[in-house]
């Protein structure tokens, strides 16, 4: 169990700052009480995470299949410290991005080959993540602004209707964002099998691996309930200011863009129609916020208004975080093996 | 989902509480209008005492549920990004009933004579500052409601107010050209004054409507 802390770790810390991406908005404009919030978050991550984490856990496990614990927690540990150096550098970061790296990390020392196929499909879900949240944001800003210039409703009955859209659109946010980011926390240690299944009366009632995502899901709640409040009510203001119904549009888009990309029954039904499926990758839960705040800034003011140095930063993310946990992770399997005697590969 | 129900039975309650205050002052509007109306006719007369005690009494009651929409929109903190704007809208609303108010006390504390040569320049002021507020009212009915059409009843509102401005100037000039005492021209001054104030108090309150409005676009 003591190898798992370091994903749970991860959990941790990707219940404290990610939560506030769902909820962020809705807290940083007081629409939502922060223990409300906290509440629902930490309740639909965990149905989330066991009910639709699996199809981003099988994308990972494709990228590098870490059968060994103790790999597995350097490779979660390398994540967390990346995540954790990038968060005091005060650089925009993603746990999807630090757990690829980890991966990488683990692959190069294990001599295993990266797939690169998998390895491009990820990187480019990376770029059209933000993206493609700016342009769901655009779409429905557009509409909800449409729409409020036709339907006369008084301001207080909008607000009211903003308020449970804004409960509604977070409960959907935590429950895709447990779903696509349980990857991040657990995924790394699917093929080590920690967990055995639950079964009552004969009937399984959690496998193994739902075993696992649902102690990633309590660890992300535990940071949801222990450490998100400062980052709730902060956000607002990282975001600039924002309306409570572009509040609205943002959790939305950041909710669908993580569910398009962790949904398996999606995909199923894309396959079915015969159209072209979207690649379950996990990815990052702040960078589709700040596409789909990026979105509605153009909307509003044009190219002008963009926070150019906001996009240099989360680029810069791309490229830092995951070559910060595979160095890490590459020194500490070395140590892990050479010092502790651990089996890493 | 009680709680829910709830949330909206509060919501139900309290727009009816704001439409109540807006209608208080649309009313109080109408009797001044008819007030001053009585007083340049008649004089001071009991019908003209009866419309003043029912203004103050509107007045009152304004206050009352100023107080509770205020503690309202505290208590369950709604509406966060224009609870300011709602609370300064009404604030402001509240005063043109101090003014109205205000202006009918002159006349009954004062009993000004209003030479009839006057009278018709001071029922068109009322008239004028009257319709200025109507227009307000308007508008604030469409911040709740339509945001997008503030500006088309704030047009109204500055033409009325620059309709009573140059009444007032007027009829300011006029005064002071005349043969009254000084005493008397300065009383029927002040008496124009506190009339034209009213509709000058409504163009502010439409400027504060016009940022209000610009801010709750999406």
């Amino acid at each position: 169990m003591f190898f798992l802390t370091s994903g749970l770790f991860l959990g941790w810390a990707l219940g404290a700052n990610d939560a506030a991406n769902v909820f962020g908005t809705a807290v940083g404009t007081r629409m939502v009480p922060w223990i409300t919030a906290a509440i629902i978050t930490s309740v639909f991550v965990i149905i989330g995470a066991i009910i639709s984490g699996g199809g981003t856990t099988h994308t990972l496990g494709k990228l590098g299949a870490i059968s060994a614990l103790p790999g597995a927690f350097m490779t979660a540990f390398a994540a967390a410290s990346a995540v954790y150096a990038m968060t005091k550098a005060g650089l925009p970061v993603s746990t999807t991005q630090a757990i690829v790296g980890g991966i990488v990390g683990w692959n190069m020392f294990s001599g295993s080959p990266t797939d690169l196929g998998i390895l491009t499909t990820i990187l480019s879900t990376w770029f059209i993540c933000p993206v493609l949240a700016a342009i769901i944001a655009v779409i429905m800003f557009k509409s909800v602004k449409t729409a409020s210039r036709m339907n006369k409703i008084h301001l207080l009955r909008a607000d009211a209707y903003t308020r449970l859209a804004l409960i509604a659109a977070g409960a959907f946010g935590a429950y895709s964002l447990g779903a696509n980011n349980i990857a991040n926390v657990v995924g790394v240690f699917v093929p080590a099998k920690p967990f055995s299944s639950v079964s009552i009366n004969g009937i399984e009632f959690l496998s193994g691996t739902q075993m696992l995502m649902l102690a990633g899901g309590l660890a992300i709640a535990l940071g949801v309930m222990t450490y998100s409040k400062g980052v709730m009510t902060t956000v607002g203001s990282n975001l600039g200011r924002i309306s409570p119904i572009a509040a609205l549009v943002v959790v939305t888009s950041h909710s669908l863009v993580l569910f398009l990309f962790a949904s398996h029954d999606l995909e199923q039904w894309l396959l079915s129609h015969g159209l072209p499926t979207i690649p379950l990758v996990p990815v990052s839960s702040s960078q589709a916020v700040v596409g789909a705040v990026i979105g509605i800034s153009l909307v509003r003011g044009g190219l002008s208004s963009i926070k150019w140095g906001t996009l240099g930063r989360i680029v810069l993310g791309w490229v830092v975080t995951p070559v910060m946990a595979a160095l890490v992770c590459f020194i500490g399997l070395f140590i892990l093996q050479n010092v502790f005697n651990q089996v890493v590969i | 989902m009680f709680k829910k129900l709830r949330v909206f039975g509060r919501t139900r309650d309290l727009e009816q509480q704001i439409d109540n205050f807006l209608k208080n002052i649309s009313e109080s509007a109408m009797l001044f209008r008819m007030a001053v109306k009585e007083y340049l006719k008649h004089g001071h007369t009991d019908d003209y005492r009866s419309m003043l005690d029912k203004v103050n009494s509107m007045e009152t009651d304004a206050d009352n549920l100023r107080r509770d929409i205020e503690r309202e929109l505290y208590l369950h903190t709604l509406i966060p990004e224009s609870r300011g704007d709602v609370l300064g809208l009404i604030e402001n609303l509240d005063q043109l009933l101090g003014l109205f108010q205000g202006a009918l006390w002159r006349l009954e504390n004062e009993r000004p004579q209003i030479p009839s040569k006057y009278r018709n320049d001071m029922k068109r002021l009322s008239s004028h500052a009257v319709k200025s507020v109507e227009a307000v009212i308007l508008s604030a009915r469409a911040f709740f409601y339509s945001p997008h059409s503030v500006s088309e009843h704030n047009h109204a509102v500055m033409f009325y107010e620059k309709e009573a401005d140059k009444v007032g100037s007027n009829l300011k000039s006029e005064l002071f050209a005349s043969d009254l005492d000084l005493s008397q021209k300065l009383q029927l001054r002040d008496v124009a004054e506190s009339i034209d104030n009213i509709a000058d108090w409504a163009e502010d309150v439409a400027d504060r409507l016009a940022i209000y409005a610009i801010k709750r676009t999406v």
